[in-house]
């Protein structure tokens, strides 16, 4: 006998989840909304109009095409830096066994767990110690301290998974240690690394506190949108950005949901 | 003959713990040759020397003539059937088996058809497009076989391949093994912990404890001529007796084991035998199995099934042809 389908809840319980959803998501709605309204010096309600006009004042200015631009490769390459770094550290610390494992591997996690402006304060105080001056380079070796994180416990989960007598399996049947990694290691946790990826990209692009610390004079696209809100201009603009940010890292969040849960099924069925 | 494995004076040290330790054997060419012994006694890590995933930390071991030790596995004319099957979950079942010849660039045809091939050896034709996960133990493990022949290996290992099936099926497994080892004419290699599985099926037999290699020989020699008090113990819960009691019997003041069938059991107080009581008696269905208690010895006898047997605590007079005495090497 299933209780929780049998039954229905009670009248309070669910106007409390309502009220819950509502005040996690309704401020979201608001944001879209004021992207269609005519008024731009500030955001009053009701909005006094409807109008489409500010997509096309964003579609024509540079600066949020230059923000959004060097979001999305800062994105990208400190998603690629922590594919390839986070799966060697899971491979290692799941792998094989050596003196310091488990240290190493809460020393990789911590990052995720300090706050970002512990990591923002440390950056920039380590590049101005070491004199590297700001640059594209310094905003990414920053998202990678996070990034890496998230590709580790997706990669580290599924190397857990997978029997380690696969690839002994491969090489006794002939295959090298590269001709093992692409045949046997790389389809077995593929899906992992592509959720690992989608949500390391996810976290990168909507990234404010660590960036503050390392980005020197460039804006990436949640930096551009807090200066912006500062002045009393097309403020819509900063509405219909919010748009596309919501759009571009929930995408990504939820494929990643469902892949990794595909992938638990390929994981299971081989048990 | 050049031997298909020989091991000579091989030791694998993991740290202070010797796994294997000073190991010499000689695996003919075309045998079926079983190791045996508890866990933890060395036999996986021989089994792993000889595939190629460990190294010796001292001695020598060849393959056909061939020094081994630097070899990696996928170099070695030898392929391993896992205890686990590690079939590829991401392959179906046609694609696991053509594996090994896919890495060698077989053509996607050829290697199919030998694939098929080895699933019609292994009773499992037409199972090509299936998903492992789709399989039962039983197929799994056929699967995991087909995939290690079809490379044609020149030694099989196979590491407790019955570990996890249920007894019937692992009955029909063992009859199947020895005929497809006999019909292919390849030196397998088994490692079991299952005295009964090493008998019935091996041609010889190594017998493990602690990372040495107690005694090798055939199932009649390491069953009926056991040279230690463990190989005794271990193959068929032999009675081991000590040196005082075997010197009453045949002068000689060494260890010695009495098979458990090989004691009658008679009336007290009549002939010249061992008194002793009976503590209690287990029924086994074909056999009934005694526990003995005498004068501090304890000894186990099997009788067949229906015998007359005395309550349990009474005296009895045990008896024994003293041929079936079996001297050990050990000395008291």
């Amino acid at each position: 006998m299933r209780s929780d389908g049998s039954q229905p809840a009670p009248l309070g319980l669910k106007v409390a989840a309502a009220c819950g959803l509502l005040f996690l998501h309704l401020p979201i709605l608001l944001i879209f909304i004021y992207a269609f309204t005519t008024e731009e010096k500030s955001f009053v309600w009701p909005p006094p109009g409807l109008t489409t006009q500010w997509f096309a004042v964003t579609w024509n200015r540079p600066d949020v095409w230059q923000a959004l631009s060097l979001s999305v490769r800062v994105a990208a390459i400190s998603t690629a830096v922590a594919l390839v770094l986070g799966t060697l550290c899971a491979a290692a610390v799941s792998r094989t066994r050596f003196f310091g494992r488990e240290t190493i591997s809460l020393l990789v996690i911590l990052p995720i767990a300090l706050p970002g402006i512990i990591t923002g304060i440390a950056l920039r105080s380590a590049f101005s110690l070491a004199e590297i001056p700001f640059s594209f380079w310094t905003i990414v070796l920053g998202h990678a301290t996070f990034c890496v994180v998230v590709v580790y416990n997706n990669a580290v989960a599924r190397f857990r998974r997978t029997s380690g007598s696969m690839i002994e399996a491969s090489m006794d049947l002939g295959a090298d240690g590269f001709q093992t990694f692409r045949h046997v290691v790389l389809p077995n946790i593929a899906t992992a690394l592509l959720a690992g990826g989608m949500l390391a990209f996810a976290l990168s692009f909507d990234e404010v506190i660590v960036t503050t610390f390392t980005a020197g004079q460039q804006q990436t696209l949640p930096i551009w949108m807090l200066e912006e809100l500062i002045r009393p201009r097309q403020r819509p603009v900063t509405n219909v950005v919010a748009m596309v940010v919501v759009l571009v890292t929930l995408l990504p969040i939820l494929a990643a949901y469902y892949l990794t849960r595909d992938g638990d099924q390929i994981a299971g069925s081989g048990k | 003959m050049t031997p298909a494995v020989s091991f000579a004076k091989v030791s694998r040290h993991f740290g202070s713990v010797r796994a294997v330790d000073m190991v010499d054997l000689d695996i003919v060419p075309g045998e079926f040759f079983a190791m045996l012994g508890p866990s933890g006694s060395g036999k996986t890590t021989c089994l792993r020397l000889i595939a190629g995933f460990e190294q010796p930390t001292s001695g020598s071991i060849s393959i056909f003539g061939e020094r081994a030790e630097g070899v990696p596995p996928y170099r070695r004319n030898v392929n391993t059937v896992f205890q686990d099957y590690a079939l590829f979950p991401h392959l179906n079942v046609l694609d696991n088996v053509a594996y090994g010849l896919m890495v060698k660039g077989v053509g996607k045809a050829e290697r199919h058809k030998a694939a098929e091939e080895a699933l019609s050896l292994v009773r499992l034709p037409g199972y090509g497009a299936r998903r492992p996960g789709q399989l039962s133990g039983g197929q799994r493990q056929r699967v995991a076989l087909a995939r290690a022949l079809v490379n044609q290996p020149k030694v099989l290992l196979l590491d407790e391949p019955l570990g996890a099936l249920d007894l019937k099926l692992r009955e029909n497994m063992q009859e199947e093994l020895k005929s497809l080892q006999k019909a292919l004419g390849i030196t397998f290699v088994f490692v079991t912990h299952d005295q009964g599985e090493a008998l019935s099926m091996a041609d010889r037999v190594a017998v493990f404890n602690d990372g040495k290699v107690m005694q090798i020989g055939t199932p009649e020699d390491i069953y009926q001529r056991p040279k230690t008090r463990f190989v005794a113990d271990f193959v068929g819960s032999s009675n081991v007796l000590p040196p005082d009691f075997v010197q009453r019997y045949s002068g000689q003041h060494r260890w010695g084991s009495l098979r458990p069938e090989s004691i009658r059991i008679g009336r007290a107080a009549k002939g010249d035998g061992v008194a002793a009581r009976l503590v209690s008696t287990n029924y086994l269905g074909a056999t009934t199995r005694l526990a003995l208690d005498a004068d501090g010895l304890r000894l186990h006898a099997i009788v067949p099934a229906g015998a007359k047997l005395p309550r349990e605590g009474e005296a009895v007079m045990l008896t024994f042809n003293r041929e079936h005495l079996h001297l050990m090497d050990e000395p008291g």
